[in-house]
């Protein structure tokens, strides 16, 4: 196995949610969570909306401010709230990216795209002259499939899946090694959407990137992820390998989220019989006890609500925190 | 009379904007029977919401019906005045929007919104209505529907504001439910449940559903035909299984082609559709698709293919099937 490139430990991130002195209210995006990237590795982030998906990628760039957890890249400590340890994340925003959700809000519409994907350039002073800057550009938006003549036109003048790809080309421009993919697919037509992911697929080919892929679509990150982490409510409740994941999943809301995939097949649509879960995700605000998925769970019992289970690597390389693995399988 | 609920027959309808002339239809016929389910799946632009939309007199300006006649249920909308078609609007056939957030009037209560449509269409006086509200709340499967009647949307998840639309929606058990994107906002778990719901109203009232979707997987779970639509055309029509196994055109087969599988363990590539969506304002001559097409003929690019006919229900506008059908034919002479 190689290196790990990313090692995230007991990540918590908490917003102030209004109230005074200790009636201060907080949500609890992300709860307690733990995993490793390796190198060149894309790990699958999947879970509703609301489970603090995407504040874990954010919150990992610092876009947030951590409230709790350790987060070490490449050896290098970027934060350890408990010990006060914070880097200065200048150098580091040239080894980390990220891609945006959604193409037609992460541009700014009055500047050029060759600007949009320059602005990095610039920041990390990384051309000596226009002529450089200007040649990065360009090979930048070959590499995602845009060409030289798109570097003067204006965000509004792209389609939805070109857009995505000046996001991506714009991530790219600093030759990062780490980019958090925060569903870049979702806002994109069918159609497209195959396209931009084999795009990715060949950019990490290419250039060795490592991803952290977050998306709702499980059947889309489990095309693009070597290992699939399921979230809940703010806590990581499953993590294995991708294809071990979605044939043999531990965790009852792994389980409920595969079987409410629709499948495109109509005779196998009709064969499966479909989990659907009970009511809806609790507020973060204010989180059930003990194990957060108990109030959706049919397997729940008393110990549920009174005890957090554990985070236990079940199997080598399977993860899952439930009380009732043995029950529910 | 006609023995379908819903018969379109070459609809033409065109937006006319100040940039030109936007052909959001362009020969498009549909019919469907009672209690039927009809899948309109495409990507977006391509006209699926305009059909359902126009079927209920909603074409917002500067949109124009140029062709065509629609029939529902006796009667012929293109013909009716804004004041009968309010009569049958929420009535005879109802719509369910995508996004709950924003179709909901957010300084109105639940209850006065469903008792709103309730009042309108039957001669109910409001405490009836009100009971009425309340059993259509447990009907989509709210719990203590008191209490939410008596609740503003800004109160309720995402997927609490579906089941009130098709509450609303279902108020005068309409013949027709058109469901535009219903679940597209929300979560997988969630949209299950929307999804089991609305099949099991279907079985329980007996209407019909026009389901419009962009999502391949939700249309071969729920419906029984299929149209898949491309550029303001039905480039492909027919049941779920036509569509599924043996589809004709060039776009289904890489729509389906594209859909990454969950069961396959060894890392497939996905097999996307080049190019980019089509510019309705300068449509391509001939084919729509066939700039992106990966089987292009010459004459795709010059005249829009016939319709080809496989069976009774099942066809396709695709000149590679009007060639191979043509092909079979001088064999067999």
């Amino acid at each position: 196995m190689s290196e790990k490139l990313v090692q995230v430990e007991h990540l918590r991130q908490y917003f102030s949610a209004g109230g005074i002195g200790k009636y201060r209210k907080y949500v609890q995006a992300v709860d307690d969570v733990s995993f490793d990237i390796y190198k060149g590795e894309t790990l699958g982030l999947v879970g509703e909306s609301g489970c603090g998906k995407t504040t874990t990628g954010r919150t990992l760039l610092r876009l947030y401010e951590p409230t709790g957890g350790r987060f070490v890249y490449d050896n290098d400590v970027i934060f350890d709230v408990e010990k006060k340890q914070y880097v200065k994340m200048l150098p580091y925003r040239k080894k980390m990216q990220i891609v945006f959700q959604d193409p037609y809000a992460s541009l700014d519409p009055r500047m050029t795209i060759g600007d949009i994907v320059g602005e990095a350039i610039d920041t990390h002073k990384m051309a000596a002259n226009q002529k450089e800057r200007y040649d990065i550009i360009i090979e930048m938006l070959q590499r995602v499939g845009l060409n030289s003549e798109h570097a003067n036109r204006y965000p509004h003048e792209f389609s939805g899946g070109q857009r995505q790809r000046v996001g991506i080309a714009r991530a790219l421009a600093v030759r990062p090694e780490f980019i958090v993919c925060d569903e870049p697919i979702s806002a994109l037509d069918v159609s497209i959407q195959a396209q931009v992911i084999n795009m990715f697929e060949d950019l990490q080919a290419e250039m060795g990137l490592t991803y952290l892929f977050i998306a709702h679509d499980l059947s889309a990150v489990k095309h693009i992820s070597n290992r699939i982490g399921v979230m809940y409510l703010g806590r990581m409740v499953e993590l294995a390998d991708s294809y071990e994941l979605i044939t043999r999943p531990l965790h009852p809301y792994t389980k409920s989220l595969i079987s409410a995939i629709p499948i495109a097949d109509p005779k196998a649509a009709k064969e499966s019989s479909r989990i659907v879960l009970e009511g809806d995700v609790p507020s973060p605000l204010n989180p059930p006890s003990g194990c957060r998925f108990r109030t959706r769970c049919p397997y729940a019992d008393e110990r549920c609500a009174a005890e957090v289970p554990e985070w236990r690597e079940l199997e080598k390389g399977h993860f899952a925190a439930c009380h009732h693995i043995d029950k529910c399988n | 009379m006609s023995e379908y609920l819903v018969d379109i027959k070459n609809e033409r309808l065109s937006f006319f904007t100040p940039a030109g002339e936007v052909k959001a239809l362009n020969d498009v016929s549909i019919c469907l029977k009672e209690g039927e389910v009809l899948g309109i799946v495409g990507e977006s632009g391509s006209g699926k919401s305009v059909t359902a939309y126009s079927l209920m007199g909603l074409t917002a300006h500067p949109g124009k019906l140029i062709d065509g006649s629609l029939y529902f249920n006796g009667h012929q909308i293109e013909t009716m005045s804004d004041k009968e078609m309010r009569k049958i609007r929420g009535n005879e056939i109802s719509i369910i929007f995508q996004d709950p957030m924003t179709s909901l009037n957010p300084v109105y209560t639940i209850g006065n919104q469903i008792a709103e449509a309730i009042l309108l269409h039957t001669d109910k006086n409001k405490a009836q209505a009100k009971v009425r509200a309340k059993e259509l709340l447990e009907l989509v499967g709210i719990n203590e529907p008191e209490k939410r009647l008596k609740q503003y949307p800004h109160e309720l998840s995402g997927g609490m504001r579906q089941r009130v639309m098709i509450a609303i929606a279902l108020a005068c058990e309409p013949k027709l439910l058109i469901a535009d994107e219903p679940t597209t906002a929300l979560d997988v778990t969630i949209q299950a449940q929307i999804l089991e719901l609305m099949m099991e109203l279907k079985d329980k009232l007996g209407m019909a559903i026009i389901m419009i979707t962009h999502d391949l997987g939700v249309v071969a779970s729920m419906c029984e035909r299929i149209a898949v639509m491309y550029a303001g055309k039905i480039v492909e029509y027919g049941t779920a299984e036509d569509i599924f196994y043996e589809p004709k055109h060039q776009y289904t087969k890489g729509l389906i082609r594209s859909i990454p599988r969950l069961d396959t363990k060894e890392h497939e590539r996905l097999v996307p559709i080049e190019g980019t969506p089509v510019d309705m304002l300068n449509p391509p001559k001939g084919c729509p698709f066939a700039p992106r097409c990966d089987a292009c003929m010459k004459i795709c690019l010059r005249e829009m293919p016939p319709v080809t006919n496989f069976g009774e229900i099942h066809y396709t506008q695709c000149w590679l099937n009007q060639k191979e059908e043509m092909e079979k034919g001088a064999a067999n002479e």
